[in-house]
């Protein structure tokens, strides 16, 4: 591993999502490789979560910032495609910060599709139900518990 | 320039990417023209979210056309500089809005052919459309859902919601052969297995529609008037107005960032 390698990978992992600050690119499973050149030059490369995130182009300049101010002399972002982003990339840490800032989490992978009822994550109550099938950004939608009248945000499965 | 896997001429490959490309961007326009307008606040959301996938869909696939065509066009030049006769979209994603089931049964029907040609294409020889599918898909099938509800929603509603769909079918309907025409780079593909042939998602396509209106208490109109051209540049009037509202600002500052 080329010197520096392991710095910019530790650096690049924890840039925060511009729309979810409290999620790393790493908690997101966006971040796919990070390669140090002979000079210095590191290449990262992310995958977008939707194709049109708009928060992509953000997330691109947070890394080359994060890591020319760590001294990297010149930093190239990329994005790739395949294997293609799902919510199953979230992992364990990514879905208990999102239970702690009261959006529901993603059901967990089913091998038949089932529609399960989501948690509220103010009071736990099973009642709940959905508002609209989009929210604020491109990964929620927007549901409300039946029991103590509370909406919430919920980080919609894509699979 | 870049020649795609299995003998896919570049040129070809800039083809397929820009029709499907251009539907992408067509609809995703069209879409966009509700913000502001829809009918209640999570809708407005929701058609916004949904021309934003197509949207960024597009990005990709024009950037691929691009690439491949080896001229040195990128995504925005293909985008706005571009007059209608050089659009290769369905005439289908071309149609006016209209009223609220116009443009839902637009996306049943465009959201349910996507879903099956993504699906088959993510799974073809040509690695970069593969790649662009694979990620559309799951949008896809998230906006075909999407559709799905209001169409039973309208088409089981009121009788006033059950007219306007019956409406909106009698309309849509003649522009839904075309999306099984093939072009001669299509056909091309469809050999060297970088696209499903088109005959074989019109059975797969039909029995989805032909499903979801049973349900939604309405029926495929019987005869339609077929309309084509879209894929090989001959569209409706509608286009050219969508275009100058799309394309005026780049082409009146060209360059300008804000």
């Amino acid at each position: 591993m080329p010197p520096g390698e392991e710095l910019a990978r530790r650096l690049a992992a924890e840039v925060p999502d511009p729309e979810l600050p409290f999620l790393t690119l790493e908690d997101l499973g966006i971040l796919r490789r990070v390669e140090v050149g002979p000079e210095g030059t590191v290449r990262v490369v992310l995958t977008p979560t939707y194709s049109g995130c708009p928060a992509v182009g953000q997330m691109a300049e947070d890394v080359r910032r994060t890591l020319m101010d760590a001294g990297f002399p010149a930093v190239q972002v990329d994005t790739e495609l395949a294997p293609a982003w799902s919510t199953d990339r979230l992992g364990p840490r990514a879905r208990a910060k999102l239970e702690a800032m009261d959006i529901a989490p993603p059901p967990p992978a089913a091998p038949a599709p089932i529609t399960l009822t989501l948690k509220c994550p103010h009071c736990g109550s099973l009642r709940t139900r959905q508002l609209s099938r989009f929210g604020s950004t491109a990964c929620k939608s927007l549901w409300r518990c039946q029991d103590c009248s509370e909406p919430f945000e919920h980080f919609k499965a894509l699979r | 320039m870049t020649a795609g896997v299995a003998g896919l001429s570049a040129l070809d490959l800039h083809e397929v990417a820009l029709a499907l490309g251009d539907d992408c961007l067509v609809l995703s326009h069209r879409l966009a023209e509700w913000t502001t307008h829809a009918p209640e606040l999570e809708e407005e959301v929701a058609l916004a979210n949904l021309a934003l996938d197509l949207l960024g869909q597009a990005r990709s696939l024009l950037s691929l056309a691009g690439e491949a065509e080896g001229r040195g066009r990128d995504e925005d030049q293909l985008a706005y500089w571009r007059d209608d006769r050089d659009f290769r979209n369905l005439l289908l994603v071309e149609q006016p809005n209209g009223d609220f089931a116009v443009t839902m049964t637009r996306q049943l029907l465009f959201s349910a052919y996507q879903e099956l040609l993504y699906d088959r294409i993510s799974s073809g020889t040509e690695p970069r459309l593969a790649a662009i599918a694979a990620k559309g898909v799951m949008e896809a099938r998230y906006h075909l859902e999407h559709a799905r509800l209001w169409v039973q929603r309208l088409g089981g509603g009121t009788e006033e919601s059950h007219s306007r769909m019956r409406r909106a079918l009698d309309l849509l309907w003649p522009y839904t052969k075309e999306l099984f025409e093939p072009t001669e780079a299509w056909g091309r593909a469809a050999d060297l297995g970088a696209l499903p042939p088109l005959a074989s998602i019109e059975g797969p396509w039909r029995k989805t529609i032909q499903s979801q209106l049973e349900s939604s208490h309405l029926e495929i109109p019987e005869f339609s008037a077929w309309q084509s051209g879209g894929r090989r540049g001959s569209h409706s009037e509608h286009l050219g107005h969508l275009l100058a509202e799309m394309q005026h600002l780049h082409r009146s500052h060209p360059n300008a960032t804000w």
